[in-house]
């Protein structure tokens, strides 16, 4: 039942597709039997290793680095009003900037290698964890937070067991919002000055004309993006299995 | 012994001053049961906290056993009265109360064998793998209380800590604590707004005023040490003492209006 309410409606959308484009003669809409007869050519054992793996090392890297540098950030952020005052109307304007807009620039002082490309996923996935991370502190339970103090729970055990739980479901939603940010700036790095990768290879296809196989490039990355997802989800449940159970037992 | 001595607080904020606590002085001998009782709004959480180490007094001392009080002191433990909010949701049972052990670096074994011994002095026994939020409101409550029990404190404060459950939890909790105080012989500080409560429970009432708090009266409750729900409530001097005790708190709100 469950398997069903999941595949259900990407079946339905696949047989539109299917069905649609059958016979058509148009250039940049083949049919999706072309697509998808193309793809084993394409996306071969070597290109996995080649491109798709770059991809993902550079997506994992940056991703993880933004956790890092956010919830640092925001840990020390969140915990100081004043601090937090003074520095959030700077986050919110950063956090507005358009990171592709930043590729160039960053291109300009980090080159065109893997450090530019990690550091441009960086750039767009710290503001969502940072900016949720600072809120999930500064909104820790002032009845948990002098619970705590009275109890002695001080220095690094009260980050672990009160302040990183507390701010946890907020941190998880921040980092949901940066994932799929960063498969956005992992693609559009590689659109620039790139020799590998996922996003390299669907221009490479797009600028010689070769359709179907661009188009293959792109079904991979948005199966990319569910694999991330549910393996976001997983984590999810095993961090926030308590949050989940807390609120379905506030609802009654 | 917990001294409280000459204890004011005035909270300052947007130029404007209250006066919460004007000036209590009283010690808790060791091993005494003490309520402190008083209109709602009359500043017992403020002065909890203050004796917790929670907030800075800002004036006075606060001593527990010769030693100032400028932070939370280690033989001290508190009981909110939001039980839903003081427990940690992410940990279940057992770790909610082995925590406070962690911090003072007891031994493995020694903690597993508090948390058991507390967990079941307050009928939880089997709850060990819970999460809180699984949990009533009174078994919640429960929890709070084995947690403080479990960290050996001299000192037990209770901040109106049955005011949000229901009447029949509540018998049953002032109960639970009574045993607790006659078997572990801790000092316990119980602060409430219910007048019944107040007398049932205490060996000793402190009445106290509206804000800003002074002491009313230093009252001894004169009810035999073993008490229950049934008899003890049905006694003539139980109700003697709580007429007294409500004519205090009466008369109190009403010179207050007075000089206002």
């Amino acid at each position: 039942m469950r398997v069903l309410k999941w595949t259900a409606l990407p079946v339905v959308l696949i047989a539109i597709w299917w069905f649609a484009t059958a016979g058509s003669e148009e250039f940049y809409v083949p049919p999706l039997q072309t697509i998808i007869e193309s793809a084993p050519d394409v996306w071969t054992l070597d290109r996995l290793r080649a491109d798709v793996l770059p991809s993902l090392l550079r997506l994992l890297a940056g991703f993880t680095l933004a956790l890092i540098i956010g919830i640092a950030l925001g840990v020390l952020i969140g915990g100081r009003p004043r601090v937090r005052a003074t520095v959030e109307p700077v986050l919110e304007f950063l956090r507005a900037i358009p990171p592709p807009v930043l590729v160039p620039v960053i291109m300009l002082f980090a080159g065109i290698g893997d450090g530019m490309k990690v550091l441009v996923i960086v750039s767009g996935c710290v503001w969502p964890i940072l900016l949720n991370a600072v809120e999930g502190v500064r909104a820790v339970d002032g009845v948990l937070t002098e619970t705590a103090r009275s109890y002695g729970l001080t220095g690094p055990a009260r980050l672990w067991r009160l302040t990183l739980p507390a701010a946890g479901p907020q941190i998880v939603a921040g980092a949901r919002q940066a994932l799929s940010v960063a498969i956005i700036l992992m693609v559009i790095s590689e659109m620039f000055a790139a020799s590998s990768g996922i996003g390299f290879t669907i221009v490479e296809f797009q600028r010689s004309f070769a359709i179907p196989e661009m188009w293959t490039g792109i079904i991979v990355l948005g199966l990319l993006g569910v694999l991330l997802s549910g393996l976001f989800r997983l984590a999810e449940t095993a961090i926030l299995g308590w949050y989940h159970g807390l609120r379905r037992a506030q609802k009654g | 012994m917990l001294n409280v001595e000459g204890l004011r607080k005035t909270y300052t904020g947007d130029g404007r001053a209250v006066e919460a606590i004007r000036d209590l002085t009283f010690t808790v001998p060791d091993g005494d049961l003490t309520c402190l009782v008083g209109p709602s709004g009359c500043g017992k959480t403020t002065l909890l906290k203050c004796i917790a180490g929670l907030l800075t007094p800002s004036g006075g001392t606060v001593t527990l056993d010769g030693t100032p009080v400028t932070g939370p002191p280690p033989g001290m433990a508190v009981v909110f009265q939001e039980y839903g909010r003081s427990l940690f949701p992410w940990m279940r049972v057992a770790a909610n109360v082995e925590l406070p052990l962690r911090q003072k670096r007891l031994p493995r074994e020694r903690r597993r064998e508090l948390v058991h011994e507390s967990l079941a002095a307050v009928g939880l026994a089997d709850a060990h793998a819970a999460y809180p939020w699984q949990l009533s409101g009174g078994m919640q409550q429960r929890v709070a209380i084995a947690r403080a029990i479990a960290y050996e404190p001299r000192v037990l404060l209770m901040d109106e800590p049955f005011a949000a459950v229901d009447a029949q939890t509540r018998a049953d909790l002032e109960d639970l604590i009574r045993g607790l105080w006659q078997r572990l012989g801790v000092t316990v500080l119980f602060v409430t707004h219910d007048i019944d409560e107040a007398v049932y429970l205490g060996r000793r009432v402190l009445i106290l005023s509206s804000s800003p708090t002074v002491i009313l009266e230093d009252l001894p409750i004169d009810l035999p040490a073993e008490r229950d729900q049934l008899h003890t409530r049905a006694t003539p001097r139980f109700t003697e003492l709580r007429t007294h005790v409500y004519q205090q708190i009466q008369a109190a709100k009403n010179t207050v209006h007075a000089d206002r």
